[in-house]
């Protein structure tokens, strides 16, 4: 059959806006579609809002003549004790402490009856190994002679605490009250050794703007580097003067001796490189001014500030990875300037002959002026004394990894670390702040980065990135529940696979194609394309659905 | 009554002297900030556009003079202006006319070069999502507390930049950009400096905290050059960098000068633009901020009080063996060029691809001559 013309350019018109419609416009919307593959947004969100619970556990032991005989008998018990703290509308802490009593056993004992607490708790911490993360505190009678007059606790090398019960716990006190005396010295203890609310809130400052109330924690916030998965420690030695000192110092025998000991116990908190280097010709940029009351150069502390950028210029590093930087300089000054001394701001003198820098590292003025002996030949020859440099340096390092604590409370009495520079309980604070700073990085990078990804429609998001963000949220989610169990260990690894997986997926390149295309430009490039073809389409169907209704009209009209 | 008045004056006398040393003493903590970083950026090419080059490198020079080292800087410069070929004094970039200050100096170090300055790598480097081959001295590795000072020098217009005369950046992506940077603790404060044509206008969509901006002019006018030199030929600095230096010049690493001083730089009468800044974003008063806690780097310093009583003595590294029992493992380059590959190369099996471009039009053009010379209907009569 024979469709007319007009039949025929109808059923055309239609034709091609039906192949537009249906096979067109799928077909552009899918291949201008970016790909996005499927992010756990709504697990995302629930990390979005932080509840932290950090447990942690206490043995508290009874040493004879602290308890009757009858009271003995109802200990051992547990008591469980829960402290909730709300920082902002986002995060929450919950910290539980879970104290276990019991007596003490006939060696340990043996161990108090030393004469000094620390040979009591050298030999205390041969009897037990506490798992980290937990801590053992001794309670001794009031009349014990352990520990000196005006201290009532002692924090020993390992986890171990002396405490000596307090004057009005000495009578006929029951079970009760002397568990109810106990409890807050007991919790004293235990924010100095494990962690403190301040801490905690200082750990969260990626989460929450800290802004505390006094000086000293600030400073404690700046000054200790941020966690990261490695360090780069270098160590290098300036000579200034090479024409009148020939230096030797056994950089290798000395790492390896005292701080590699610290670098190994540190490792489950990261991974540390150590190089050295030795730097002939380079200045101080301070001219030191001669002080004729002590017949020395001196440094005043202001002038310090303006002795680290001349110098770094000259450092260089060998930092193949994105790791922060720690810079240890031993700076022997010219036999023009011998000796040279550090002041202090109020002008008083400075044993260690040492400063150091926040978030940088450390520098180390050593003198070798009483080397050169009756008739200096130049070049003299000096072996460096690496215990006494390093003795200055492993302090530095203890402050720029965070490891140092504020001032103890007073009563306390805090053993010296040993020779490895970290106490195990030192060890356990570290862990703790650092696993509550990863997590809190951690939640926030994903959060942004799930907000980003939320706004910016077209960014690509490959599967690669998905599966790092799964990882890092199912990390996230493990190291909650292991701080929540009070896991430590478990808790703090798995927190920085957390960190590495979220910041792979946050500073992924391929995340920054496809930026910003305003819509005026967007427009700008459619409607050349898409307006001369569907013109004539429109008219067209215009023009059928007008004739149909002109025709219906003519019927109406005909059957009237 | 007299007494008891001096006596009141005396005290607060002394209390403010006492003051006084606390204040200095707490100066450190008063910034917040550790370190110091610079991103310096030129976008334009062309001999004619020497002065953004002159500009960036002025700004490079009193950032290093002020202490922070070439480590913490990312100079991006688009063009090659000292080694140019019109430049009548090779290796120089000059910023005062007759020649008188050489800002290209004797140790340069420009970390992103000629064609590598573009918009998505000046992005890159401020968001950090660098491919993992990036060396640290093209990335920008800043933390929570470093202070950022970023400027920017080009030709612009109202909501954009020109990089390289091909393509531009949006205030909107250099907004977002500077929001992912604060999303990820990248700065503790930033500093903008912006010299272009309508300047303002890139400061104005910013929404992130602790930013602080400073343009050469408002949306609407020009940014003005100096003075040409006659020897080189080309206009040599753009006003407001020009009185910027000057500025700098007068600023050395322990001077108290703040922000408020910065914003008199260059006013109308000397740059014919009016310069505009914008501190709503910025938590600090303007006037406590100094001008070293961004274009210099005062390191904040600590006395080390305490040191470790170390008693054991060095343990010897254990002398190895000299007999011929070890054996030293041979280590060797991995080939840089595969030459034997190269020179025993198979000629490659070619993918067929369909015919494209040239190809498909010159059929297009034959078959659409053919049918119109013989017509549809006439081809029966071929085939």
């Amino acid at each position: 059959m024979f469709l007319s013309e007009r039949r025929r350019g109808q059923l055309a018109a239609l034709s091609i806006a039906a192949v537009v419609i249906i096979v067109g416009v799928p077909l552009w919307w899918r291949t201008t579609e970016t790909y996005r593959a499927w992010l756990p947004v709504s697990q995302i969100k629930e990390l979005a809002k932080l509840q932290l619970q950090l447990s942690a556990d206490v043995e508290a032991v009874f040493a004879r003549g602290t308890v009757t005989p009858e009271q003995q008998k109802k200990v051992p018990l547990t008591q469980t004790q829960e402290e909730e703290r709300a920082i902002d509308e986002d995060t929450a802490l919950r910290y539980r402490y879970e104290t276990r009593y019991r007596t003490a056993t006939i060696m340990e004992e043996d161990a108090l009856n030393q004469p000094s607490a620390a040979e009591a708790d050298l030999s205390l911490h041969t009897l037990s190994e506490s798992p980290c993360g937990s801590l053992v505190v001794y309670v001794i009678p009031e009349s014990s002679s352990l520990l000196p007059e005006d201290v009532n606790v002692y924090i020993g090398q390992r986890r171990t605490a002396l405490l000596r019960i307090g004057p009005q716990m000495r009578v006929g006190k029951t079970l009760e009250q002397l568990l109810a005396h106990l409890e807050p010295r007991i919790r004293q203890v235990l924010q100095v050794m494990s962690f403190s609310h301040n801490d905690i809130t200082a750990a969260l400052s990626d989460r929450v703007r800290f802004s505390p109330d006094n000086k000293e924690s600030i400073a404690d916030n700046m000054r200790a580097f941020k966690s990261s998965p490695g360090y780069e420690i270098t160590f290098s030695l300036l000579n200034p003067d090479p024409k009148s000192h020939r230096l030797h110092w056994d950089i290798e025998g000395a790492v390896q001796t005292y701080i590699q000991p610290l670098l190994t116990k540190l490792s489950p908190v990261a991974n540390f490189s150590i190089d050295s280097q030795t730097l002939y010709y380079a200045m101080l940029g301070v001219n030191p001014r001669f002080d004729t009351s002590r017949s020395a150069y001196t440094l005043n502390a202001d002038s310090l500030a303006h002795v680290i950028n001349p110098v770094e210029a000259r450092l260089g590093s060998n930092a193949a990875s994105s790791n922060p930087v720690l810079n240890f300089l031993l700076y022997v000054p010219d036999a023009q300037h011998s000796p040279l001394y550090i002041q202090g701001r109020k002008k008083q003198e400075v044993p260690s002959n040492a400063f150091h820098s926040p978030r940088w590292g450390g520098i180390m003025v050593y003198n070798v002026n009483g080397f050169y002996g009756s008739e200096p030949e130049f070049p003299v020859d000096i072996n460096i004394n690496m215990a006494k440099v390093m003795g200055v340096f492993l302090a530095q390092l203890r402050l720029l990894l965070g490891v140092q604590s504020s001032t103890p409370p007073p009563g306390f009495l805090v053993a010296r670390c040993g020779s490895t520079g970290l106490a195990d309980w030192e060890l356990d604070r570290l862990m703790w702040s650092r696993s509550v700073e990863n997590v809190a990085t951690a939640t926030t990078t994903i959060t942004s980065l799930a907000q980003l990804l939320d706004q910016i429609g077209n960014i690509v998001i490959n599967d690669n990135i998905a599966q790092q963000v799964s990882s890092a949220v199912t990390s996230l989610q493990l190291a909650v529940a292991e701080l929540e169990a009070g896991n430590l260990g478990f808790a703090l690894q798995y927190s920085k696979e957390a960190i590495l997986a979220s910041e792979k997926a946050f500073f992924d390149p391929s995340l920054l194609h496809l930026l910003y295309f305003p819509d005026d430009q967007k427009f700008a490039i459619y409607i050349p394309l898409f307006l001369p073809m569907c013109v004539p389409i429109l008219l067209s169907l215009l023009k059928i659905v007008s004739e149909a209704r002109q025709r219906r009209r003519e019927k109406q009209a005909k059957k009237d | 009554m007299k007494t008891h008045v001096l006596f009141n004056l005396f005290a607060t006398f002394l209390l403010a002297d006492g003051l006084n040393i606390e204040d200095s003493a707490g100066q450190f903590f008063s910034s917040g900030h550790t370190n110091n970083w610079a991103v310096l950026v030129c976008t334009s090419r062309f001999w004619f556009n020497y002065r953004h080059v002159a500009n960036t490198l002025s700004v490079y020079r009193s950032v290093k003079r002020l202490g922070i080292p070439d480590s913490h800087i990312v100079l991006m410069l688009a063009d090659d202006m000292a080694c140019n070929h019109r430049n009548p004094k090779p290796a120089t970039v000059f910023s005062h006319k007759n020649m008188e200050l050489n800002v290209y100096g004797d140790d340069v170090e420009v970390d992103y070069r000629g064609y590598e300055v573009t918009v998505e790598n000046f992005l890159r480097v401020l968001t950090g999502r660098l491919p993992p081959s990036t060396p640290r001295s093209k990335r920008l590795l800043s933390d929570d507390r470093s202070n950022i000072l970023i400027y920017l020098t080009g030709h612009g217009g109202n909501g954009f930049l020109k990089f390289q005369d091909s393509e531009e950046i949006s205030n909107v992506e250099l907004a977002d950009a500077f929001e992912q940077m604060w999303q990820k603790r990248r700065y503790n404060e930033l500093l903008f400096i912006i010299d272009t044509c309508q300047g303002a206008s890139m400061y104005e969509r910013f929404y992130s905290p602790n930013l602080m901006a400073l343009a050469s002019s408002q949306v609407g006018e020009d940014s003005l050059s100096h003075q040409p030199d006659l020897a080189i030929g080309v206009h040599l600095m753009d006003r407001y960098t020009f009185y910027l230096l000057e500025f700098l010049e007068d600023i050395h690493p322990a001077s108290k000068a703040n922000m408020n001083d910065l914003f008199k730089v260059c006013p109308k009468s000397q740059c014919v633009s009016t310069p505009g800044h914008r501190t709503d974003l910025f938590l600090r008063d303007p006037g406590s901020v100094l001008i070293t806690d961004f274009f210099g780097s005062v390191r904040k310093v600590e006395i080390t009080t305490e040191a470790i009583d170390l008693t054991d003595p060095i343990k010897e590294v254990e002398e190895r063996p000299a007999n011929g029992d070890i054996h030293k493992e041979m280590h060797s380059y991995v080939d840089q060029l595969p030459v034997s590959e190269i020179i025993h190369q198979k000629p490659k099996q070619k993918d067929w691809h369909p015919p494209d471009g040239f190809i498909l039009g010159l059929w297009t053009l034959i078959l659409l001559v053919f049918f119109q010379t013989y017509g549809v209907k006439h081809l029966r009569h071929i085939f």
